[in-house]
């Protein structure tokens, strides 16, 4: 345990050390900052139509208008910047060569991965903590229901956790951080999309692909549900890439 | 020795039996085995690209052998890995640091993982910050420090839970003249109890630094020895040169001298009165040259071998070794 803390405390130094983590976070908060005044100015127009229309004020609900597309753009953001957060991960170990320091002082592979693992998470939880003032303005201004944005950023977490496997896994591959970060975007966006080929595939091939689908699973949590499918998905696949990462760590003992 | 010296220093720290290591379908190192007894200082010598580092990754854990077996303080590197690194201190060649932390913070994170915390860890770091000489340099960036401290914040992280053995690939590669000096100077007095196993190509390091010295060319050992008893081995081989200053005629005394038993030539030096006498073996050669001058009423001003030098030794035996694979 000593081990992972002293691996979570050294990532996290290096990473707040580096212009990738504050240009991918500056960015990360402008943008999502620019998609919440642009869904609340949407909500705020339409909240005046409503003045005038008694039928559209009975559907304006600042929840299902502002909050959940919110989610829905975050998630987006994340698909864009996290890539570039997990890039160096092991990628920049093995181009500087600290990976043979790693692999010789007397710490395993899995405490090395999770340190990793723990400290790239709390780097989002960091990020997404930016935004909370934006959720903090709205309930100045209206009613919010903060157990579906506590359920929402839950969901976030658990995506932008399956988006930091799958790229520490990418970046375990190589030593360009760039490949890596390709590697990582193009996998990802692949799972994304699985799910827009439901319609053209077979029954049972669309739901294997509608399941498999990383982004579906995000919609219960938008929602305020807390969706145990979900969480049980999105946790295998955070296991799934984690023990891929130790597999092909592992393969330079049966490699040679 | 007595039986106390044996306990002490008879128990080998390193064992490699038949160690054999591929690349692809490219052979690194074939059949190497040696040992190494606690409290020796053994240099690896052999050009670049000779596999000294590929042994010393092997015998660090950093990657397994194709074949062969490799016992450190008699535990497997294969099956007792992360007992294996507990018991090594290992400088990789180009000393690779995380750039961006400072040196404070790279060894608290090097010593954490290797098992401090607390008054201890704190305790560990001022010891090795001061073997190397690092008190100044803590609070700085690694980023920001020049080779030779980079070189000796490596040495620090490899000396951090003064680990019984060790392994320093290339330790004085791409410093200036002076620091080279200090880090042999470093190594030198790290000895002792600690068994230290370094690489290098550069001969006047192993012959200043090491006990033994293990040549290794084309992924095989080719000799194994102290200096001093490599130089006269391949003296045997080469034969002996002796340098003889005499006041007398040229010619009367190259014959002189090439008539003794066991003189295979004399060869007159540039100095004057200096000529240089080749001869079979060192047995008796220089009181025989020394009574021919004094029969001949000549003047012997002085007379001494010509040892040859690590660096003549190794080059001997390198080309020896090519001859034979080209055969």
């Amino acid at each position: 345990m000593r081990q992972i803390i002293a691996m979570f405390k050294k990532e996290l130094s290096i990473t707040f050390s580096s212009p990738i983590f504050y240009a991918a976070a500056f960015i990360f908060l402008v943008v999502s900052g620019y998609f919440f005044y642009t869904n609340t100015a949407y909500f705020s127009v339409l909240c005046f139509q409503a003045g005038t229309n008694p039928l559209l004020s009975e559907k304006l609900n600042l929840s299902d208008m502002v909050i959940e597309p919110f989610f829905g753009d975050l998630s987006v953001i994340l698909l864009l910047m996290l890539p570039l957060i997990t890039m160096r991960m092991y990628a920049e170990e093995k181009k500087v060569g600290t990976i043979e320091l790693l692999f010789t002082y007397p710490i395993s592979d899995v405490a090395v991965l999770t340190g990793k693992f723990c400290a790239t998470m709390l780097v989002l939880v960091t990020m997404l903590a930016g935004t909370i003032p934006y959720m903090i303005i709205l309930e100045v201004f209206g009613n919010l229901e903060w157990g579906m944005i506590i359920s929402g950023y839950l969901g976030i977490i658990l995506l932008g956790g399956s988006f930091i496997t799958l790229g520490i896994f990418t970046s375990s591959l190589t030593e360009n951080q760039i490949v890596a970060a390709v590697l990582s975007f193009g996998a990802l966006l692949l799972f994304w999309m699985f799910g827009w080929t439901k319609a053209i595939s077979g029954p049972a091939l669309g739901r294997v692909l509608e399941y498999i689908s990383i982004i579906k699973h995000l919609d219960p949590f938008t929602r305020g549900l807390i969706d145990t499918r979900a969480i049980v998905f999105y946790v295998l696949f955070m296991l799934f890439w984690l023990f891929l990462t130790l597999r092909f760590l592992n393969s330079r003992y049966w490699r040679s | 020795m007595t039986f106390f010296e044996f306990i002490k220093t008879g128990r080998p720290m390193i064992v490699a039996e038949e160690l054999t290591k591929y690349y692809g379908l490219k052979p690194a190192v074939q059949d190497v085995s040696f040992r190494v007894n606690r409290g020796e200082i053994v240099g690896f010598l052999g050009p670049n690209g000779a596999g000294k580092t590929t042994i010393l990754r092997t015998l660090t854990c950093y990657m397994p052998p194709t074949s062969g077996k490799i016992l450190i303080d008699e535990l497997d590197t294969r099956t007792q890995s992360l007992e294996v690194r507990k018991r090594i201190g290992f400088l990789p060649e180009n000393v690779p640091l995380y750039h961006d932390l400072s040196v404070n913070r790279f060894l608290v994170f090097a010593c954490s993982v290797k098992g401090f915390k607390g008054r201890k860890l704190e305790d560990e770091i001022n010891r090795v910050v001061g073997v190397c000489g690092l008190s100044e340099h803590r609070s700085r960036l690694i980023r920001h420090l020049s080779k030779g401290l980079k070189q000796r914040v490596g040495l620090a992280q490899a000396l951090l839970n003064d680990p019984p053995i060790l392994i320093l690939d290339e330790p004085t590669i791409g410093l200036d003249p002076a620091q080279i000096i200090e880090i042999r100077e470093l190594i030198k007095n790290l000895g002792g109890e600690r068994t230290v196993l370094l690489s290098s190509h550069i001969l006047p390091e192993v012959s200043q630094v090491c006990q033994r010295v293990i040549i290794i060319n084309q992924g095989r050992i080719i000799a194994e020895d102290t200096p001093t008893s490599l130089t006269k081995q391949i003296q045997k081989q080469k034969g002996l040169q002796t340098s003889v200053y005499v006041e007398g005629p040229t010619d009367d005394v190259k014959r002189k001298l090439s008539s003794i038993q066991g003189v295979l030539n004399v060869g007159v030096s540039e100095k004057k009165g200096e000529f240089i006498v080749e001869s079979i073996s060192d047995e008796n050669i220089r009181p025989m040259i020394a009574r021919a001058i004094v029969e001949s009423n000549w003047r012997l001003r002085e007379m001494r071998s010509i040892d040859l030098s690590l660096e003549e030794v190794f080059i001997h035996l390198i080309t020896e070794e090519n001859k034979d694979i080209e055969l």
